[in-house]
């Protein structure tokens, strides 16, 4: 049982491999779509920019796989990666995503410091969500984006954050689960929501 | 709301940090990656890594500092020292660090800031501006480690980078630097009111209300700090306590 880490060139994969590896988690570092199939989890990293990132992952097509896998398996997106569950993003032009979830990608806007970076608090929604377990109201978190998601639904949203506008900072649907925040990079809060994630895995398999 | 941040800095030279620190709690008190993984677990928001070494192998030993890092400490570091290439920058933040933070190598090529925020993005580019007072509104960049005088004004530098893509600001004052007389109030202001990017604020910390005023009356969005962590005068968790105290939002 493992979780495949998915390697599409877009920055950082090493950080997401140290942090699942420090919590004691199977991961494999990928672009293989069959190793991505025989995954027991998925998760999308991503450090970048929004059309890059599609165009990468069609490079490797890995476009299908992900589309027919990340609703059979568990999936985390990270940032970028999850941004591009939705269907469209208004990074420089209007560019695809894989439109699993509805909703769409857009510019923080211009009134408050652009990119949004450095640590801020979570204001938690789904109080029972088992992958925010242990994580308390106010705890901090790290953001890099200059983007952030507009979610078609306002339920699939379990945390936000406040910078002058309010943030979607966690989502989940179903088996979906997605962070705007680095938990790779948050440190012993941002290794407890992948400890929580590894442990949704364990239990479903 | 986003918090104030607290950012150890470890000069780093052939892999080893200078000046001697001595932590009970520290099997190797000259470990870089120990080091940083002990300030991770204290509290601290960021960490930055200044390679000092003086060699042709410092482009070698920057990239294992990376990735030795990426390994242990689980927030966002920066590390400088020397990077001038792109190809160079790539290599460190393919290991894991956050940020590169170039220097020198910005005011003798400024297109350098512009290339890689394009191929990077704009919050992965530190500019490292060191200044040093000259007369009435005018601090002056110097390079090579505080050698080299340029002649250019340190607030037009400061406008000038972020135009070109820089996505944070490390301003260190040379006349403050190792004073530990408190932050230059002076400079750093100067520089926060014409930037709409991040500003570390660095030299010259010695008691915690440096850092309160820093932030508080020239709008530092984080301090560096060296020496009162390094030898133990203070803990992170009590600088932030504090902070806390002073209406400052921080991280605990």
């Amino acid at each position: 049982m493992y979780i495949a880490v998915i390697n599409y060139n877009m920055g950082n994969i090493s950080s997401v491999k140290n942090a699942f590896k420090r919590i004691g988690a199977n991961v494999r570092v990928t672009s293989n779509a069959r190793v991505i199939s025989n995954a027991k989890a998925l998760v999308l990293p991503g450090v970048g920019a929004y059309k890059d990132a599609y165009k990468n992952l069609k490079k490797l097509n890995l476009i299908k796989v992900l589309k027919e896998n990340i609703r059979k398996k568990i999936f985390l997106g990270i940032c970028l990666g999850m941004q591009l569950l939705f269907e469209y993003s208004l990074e420089n032009g209007k560019n695809k995503g894989l439109g699993i979830l509805k909703g769409s990608v857009e510019k923080i806007p211009q009134f408050v410091k652009v990119p949004h970076m450095g640590w801020n608090q979570l204001k938690i929604l789904k109080r029972n969500s088992k992958i925010l377990s242990g994580i308390k109201e106010g705890d901090n978190f790290y953001f890099v984006h200059s983007y952030y998601i507009i979610p078609g639904s306002k339920y699939v949203v379990s945390s936000t954050t406040d910078y002058g506008i309010e943030i979607a900072a966690s989502i989940e649907h179903d088996n979906i689960y997605g962070f705007q925040f680095h938990p790779e990079k948050s440190s012993t809060g941002g290794l407890r929501l992948l400890e929580n994630f590894w442990n949704i895995v364990k239990e479903k398999g | 709301m986003i918090t104030k941040r607290i950012i150890p800095c470890l000069d780093v030279d052939k892999g080893r940090v200078v000046k001697g620190i001595n932590f009970v709690d520290i099997k190797d008190a000259g470990d870089p990656v120990e080091l940083a993984a002990f300030y991770d677990k204290e509290g601290a928001d960021e960490i930055v890594f200044l390679d000092i070494t003086a060699s042709h192998e410092r482009r070698k030993t920057v990239v294992d500092l990376a990735s030795k890092t990426a390994e242990k400490v689980f927030i966002p570091y920066t590390i400088g020292g020397g990077i001038s290439r792109i190809e160079h920058i790539r290599e460190i933040l393919r290991k894991g660090a956050d940020k590169i933070s170039i220097n020198t190598a910005a005011v003798r090529d400024p297109s350098l800031i512009n290339r890689a925020s394009k191929i990077f993005g704009s919050q992965c580019i530190v500019v490292a501006i060191d200044a040093k007072y000259k007369n009435k509104d005018f601090w002056e960049v110097y390079l090579n480690g505080g050698r080299t005088p340029t002649g250019i004004n340190a607030v037009d530098w400061a406008k000038r980078v972020e135009e070109l893509g820089a996505g944070e600001i490390l301003l260190t004052s040379m006349d403050k630097d190792g004073t530990k007389d408190g932050y230059d109030i002076d400079l750093t202001g100067a520089v926060t009111s014409v930037v709409n990017i991040p500003v570390i604020a660095s030299g010259g910390a010695g008691k915690l209300e440096h850092l309160r005023d820093v932030i508080k009356y020239a709008g530092a969005d984080a301090v560096l700090v060296a020496s009162i962590f390094h030898y133990r005068q203070y803990r992170i968790r009590e600088a932030k306590e504090y902070l806390k105290s002073e209406g400052i939002n921080v991280r605990i």
